[in-house]
C-alpha cells in the first residue's frame, strides 16, 4: 500500500508535529484540572489562557471573546441556539441551501418547533444573491447564519456585505467559518459578525476541539450548562491537551498562512488546469473568482464519484466526492444540487483540497494517474454524451426499446 | 469507507465481460440488451446478451455500467453467473445470488445487486417480446414517488430477501431513501407480509407439533399444507446449517411427492451435495412432513 497522498484537507488535516509535541506534556505529566485550587492544576489553566490568546490573534479578536468547544458542530449548535434565545420574540431565521448538515438539520428541527426558516438559493457558481437576502429580511428575523466558505466547492460568500444588511434589521449575524479560518485572513475587530465558529481539525490541530467567537457585549446564553468553565459559557472540564494544541496550531497558521496559501493556490491551479487539459468532458464546480485557495471541485461527466475515489485509493490518493454513493444517504451532495448542476456532472464530482504540506511531486502524481482512471471508467460506462434518452425519467428507462 | 470483500474489489479493478455485443447476422443467434437505472439515480446498467435461439441459452454476456464500485462489481458478477444458462434458468438468478457470488455486499449497497437482476429481466423480456410494462412489479400502488417504486415490488423484495425493516428495504431498492415520506407506508407493507408469513408458519408449526408422522400412517395433507410445512422445515431446520457454511437451499416446486429444490452458494459446487440433498434435506422432510417425499435438485 503506497503511503498516503493526502488531498482531502477540507475533510480533516494532519496534526502538525509541533502541535502534537506541544500537546504531549498535557497528556502525560501535566494532567491537572485547570479548575483545581492547587498549583498543579492552576498551571494548566495558564496554558489554556495562552491558547485562547493565540486563537484570538488568528482571527483578530480578543481573548475574552473566545470560547473553546469540542467541534464545529457544537459551535454552530451553540451559536444558533444562543441567537434565538437572545431575541425570543423573533421567530424567523435565514440561512442558505449550501450550509453544512449541522446547520441545516438544526434549522429543520427548529421549523418543527414553530420557527420559519428561509433557505437562500445559490446560482450555478454556488454564489448568493444579496437581493434575495434583502427581500427575506424582516423585523421578525432573529438570526442570519451563513458559512464563510463552502466546504465542497470553496466558494466564498460576501460576508461583510451580508453583515451590513443583517445589522440594518437588528438580527444576529452568525458565520460558520470552519473552512475559512487558516485559509484566508480574518479580522473580526472591524466586522459585523456577532458569532463565528471554527474547528481545530481543519487547522492541523487534533479532532475534538474547536472555538466559538462571541462578540464582546453580545447577549449570549450557553448551550452546555453545568460548571463554571469558560466563564460560565460552556460547561465541562476543558479538553486541555487539545485546546493547547489548537492554540499552537493557530499560532502556526498565523505565521505560515501568507506564504502557504500562495503556494497552495499555485499547486491547486496547476492541478486544476492540468486535469481540465488532459481529460475531456469535465468542468470546475464553484465560483473561481471568489474561492478558497486550496480547493478545487471538478465534475467528470459520465462516470461516478465513488468509483473514481476507489480507483484513486489504489494509488494512495485521498480525495472526496459529492456523488450519491458516497453520501451515506442515497442523495447526492445537497450543495451541488442547490447549484443546479446537471446529473451528468453531479455524480462524477471530485473534490481535491490541499494544505501547506502538499508538494509539486504530489500534484504531478495525480495528474499522471487521473486521465487513465477516468478513461477506464468511461470505457465501462454506457453513457458518452448528453443526448442519451436515459437522462430522462427513471420510468422511461424500464420501457422496452424498439 | 465501505467494507468491500476482496472479490468485489477484484471485479472492480479487473472487471470481466465489460463492453457490448455487436448485432450479428449469423443465423441461429440473437443479440439483445436490457437497460435499467438512470444517470439521475447515480447508477445505470446496460446488459448485452448473445442468445442461442434454438437452445434458448446465453452464449455471451457483456455489461456497461455507470455507477460505484458495487454497481460495477455486481454487473460483472452477473455476467459470469449467467453465461451458459438457459433463459429460464437466468430468470431465476436473484440479487442474493449476485451478492453471494461477491462474498457479500454492504447492506447499503444491496440495491446494486438488485439492479443486475432487473437488467437481466429487461433483456430477456425484450428478447421474448414481452413488454416490461406488464411485469407484476409495475402493478400496484406507487409507494415511493422519488424512485417510482410500487407496493408489489417492495413486497417481492421483502419476501425474497426476508427483510424486516424499512431501512433494509431502502438498502435493497432505494425506496424511502429520497424524501423519506413513504417510510411509514413501507413499515405497513412489512407488517402485512410478516403477519401473512406468521400465519403460514403457525399452520405449519401446528402440524409439525402433532405426533411424529413416521410412526403413524401417513396423514393426508392438502397441497398448501404440504408446501407450507416443507417451507417451515427448510427455514427452521435446514437453512441455518447450510448458511453457516456459506450455502443455502431454496424450494422451487412441489409436484405430488417430488420436492424440487435449488442448492445455492457453497452447496451448489460442493462435493458433498448429494449427502446434503438426501442425507440432510430428504431425511428431515420425510421425518417431519411425509415419509414418501423425494427430494431432487434442479
Amino acid at each position: 500500500m503506497p503511503s498516503c497522498l493526502y488531498l482531502d484537507n477540507n475533510a480533516t488535516t494532519q496534526p502538525d508535529p509541533e502541535v502534537v509535541a506541544t500537546m504531549l506534556p498535557y497528556l502525560t505529566e501535566l494532567y491537572g484540572n485547570p479548575s483545581s485550587m492547587h498549583t498543579f492544576g492552576g498551571q494548566v489553566g495558564k496554558a489554556i489562557q495562552e491558547a485562547r490568546e493565540q486563537v484570538a490573534e488568528l482571527i483578530g479578536a480578543t481573548a475574552t471573546e473566545i470560547i473553546f468547544t469540542s467541534c464545529g458542530t457544537e459551535g454552530n449548535n451553540t451559536a444558533i441556539r444562543a441567537a434565538i434565545a437572545a431575541q425570543p420574540e423573533r421567530r424567523h431565521i435565514i440561512t442558505t441551501q449550501v450550509e453544512h448538515a449541522c446547520v441545516i438539520n438544526l434549522c429543520k428541527h427548529l421549523e418543527k418547533q414553530g420557527y420559519t426558516v428561509t433557505y437562500l438559493s445559490v446560482d450555478q457558481r454556488g454564489q448568493l444573491d444579496l437581493m434575495e437576502l434583502e427581500a427575506a429580511l424582516t423585523g421578525n428575523t432573529a438570526l442570519v447564519t451563513t458559512m464563510y466558505a463552502n466546504n465542497e466547492t470553496g466558494t466564498i460568500f460576501p460576508i461583510e456585505q451580508i453583515g451590513a444588511l443583517v445589522k440594518s434589521y437588528g438580527a444576529t449575524f452568525h458565520v460558520d467559518a470552519v473552512q475559512a479560518v487558516g485559509k484566508i485572513p480574518l479580522n473580526l475587530k472591524n466586522s459585523t459578525i456577532d458569532l463565528l465558529t471554527l474547528s481545530g481539525h481543519k487547522l492541523h490541530a487534533p479532532k475534538g476541539v474547536g472555538a466559538l467567537y462571541v462578540r464582546k457585549g453580545y447577549r449570549f446564553r450557553p448551550l452546555l450548562l453545568g460548571g463554571h468553565q469558560e466563564r460560565g459559557r460552556r460547561a465541562g472540564t476543558e479538553n486541555v491537551a487539545s485546546i493547547v494544541g489548537l492554540g499552537k496550531a493557530a499560532a502556526l497558521e498565523l505565521r505560515e498562512m501568507p506564504e502557504a496559501t500562495k503556494r497552495e493556490a499555485k499547486l491547486r491551479d496547476r492541478l486544476e488546469k492540468g486535469l481540465l487539459k488532459t481529460i475531456p468532458d469535465c468542468q470546475v464546480n464553484g465560483d473561481i473568482k471568489n474561492r478558497l485557495p486550496n480547493t478545487t471541485n471538478i465534475g467528470f461527466k459520465y462516470v461516478e464519484g465513488e468509483a473514481i475515489l476507489l480507483s484513486l485509493d489504489k494509488y494512495g490518493i485521498c480525495a472526496s466526492s459529492g456523488s450519491a454513493c458516497t453520501s451515506g444517504s442515497l442523495e447526492p451532495s445537497h450543495v451541488l444540487q442547490a447549484m443546479g448542476l446537471p446529473y451528468t456532472i453531479l455524480h462524477g464530482s471530485i473534490r481535491f483540497s490541499l494544505c501547506r504540506y502538499n508538494t509539486e511531486a504530489e500534484i504531478d502524481r495525480v495528474l499522471e494517474v487521473m486521465p487513465g482512471i477516468i478513461q477506464r471508467l468511461r470505457d465501462l460506462s454506457p453513457f458518452s454524451s448528453d443526448d442519451v434518452a436515459w437522462l430522462q425519467d427513471r420510468q422511461e428507462a424500464l420501457l422496452v426499446n424498439n | 469507507m465501505w467494507d468491500y470483500t476482496e472479490k468485489v474489489l477484484e471485479l472492480f479493478h479487473n472487471p470481466k465481460n465489460q463492453g457490448l455485443i455487436e448485432n450479428t447476422e449469423e443465423s441461429g443467434l440473437a443479440v439483445v440488451y436490457g437497460e435499467v437505472g438512470s444517470i439521475a439515480c447515480g447508477d445505470a446498467l446496460r446488459l448485452h446478451l448473445k442468445i442461442n435461439i434454438e437452445q434458448d441459452s446465453i452464449l455471451d454476456a457483456r455489461f456497461q455500467t455507470f455507477g460505484c464500485t458495487s454497481a460495477i462489481a455486481s454487473s460483472s458478477a452477473l455476467t459470469e453467473l449467467i453465461k451458459g444458462l438457459t433463459l429460464d434458468q437466468a430468470l431465476r438468478i436473484t440479487n442474493q445470488d449476485i451478492a453471494s457470488y461477491l462474498g457479500g455486499l454492504p447492506e447499503a449497497k444491496m440495491h446494486c445487486s438488485v439492479m443486475g437482476q432487473e437488467a437481466l429481466e429487461a433483456a430477456i423480456y425484450k428478447y421474448r417480446g414481452i413488454p416490461l410494462v406488464s411485469h407484476a412489479d409495475d402493478e400496484g400502488a406507487l409507494i415511493c414517488s422519488c424512485y417510482g417504486i410500487t407496493d408489489s415490488r417492495i413486497r417481492r423484495i421483502v419476501i425474497e430477501n426476508g427483510l424486516t425493516t424499512a431501512e433494509q428495504v431502502t438498502n435493497y431498492i432505494k425506496a424511502g431513501g429520497g424524501c423519506g415520506s413513504c417510510l411509514v407506508n413501507i413499515d405497513d407493507i412489512l407488517a402485512t407480509v410478516l403477519t401473512g408469513q406468521e400465519k403460514s408458519i403457525q399452520v405449519a408449526t401446528e402440524l409439525a407439533h402433532q405426533k411424529d408422522v413416521s410412526k403413524d400412517a401417513p396423514k393426508t395433507l392438502t397441497n398448501i399444507q404440504k408446501i407450507t410445512l416443507i417451507q417451515e422445515v427448510l427455514q427452521e431446520d435446514i437453512r441455518p446449517f447450510l448458511m453457516a457454511d456459506g450455502g443455502d437451499v431454496e424450494l422451487y416446486d412441489v409436484q405430488g411427492e417430488l420436492v424440487l429444490v435449488h442448492l445455492k452458494g457453497a452447496c451448489d459446487s460442493c462435493s458433498s451435495r448429494n449427502e446434503t440433498l438426501k442425507g440432510a434435506i430428504e431425511t428431515r422432510l420425510r421425518a417431519k412432513v411425509l415419509p414418501t417425499l423425494i427430494v431432487q435438485a434442479i
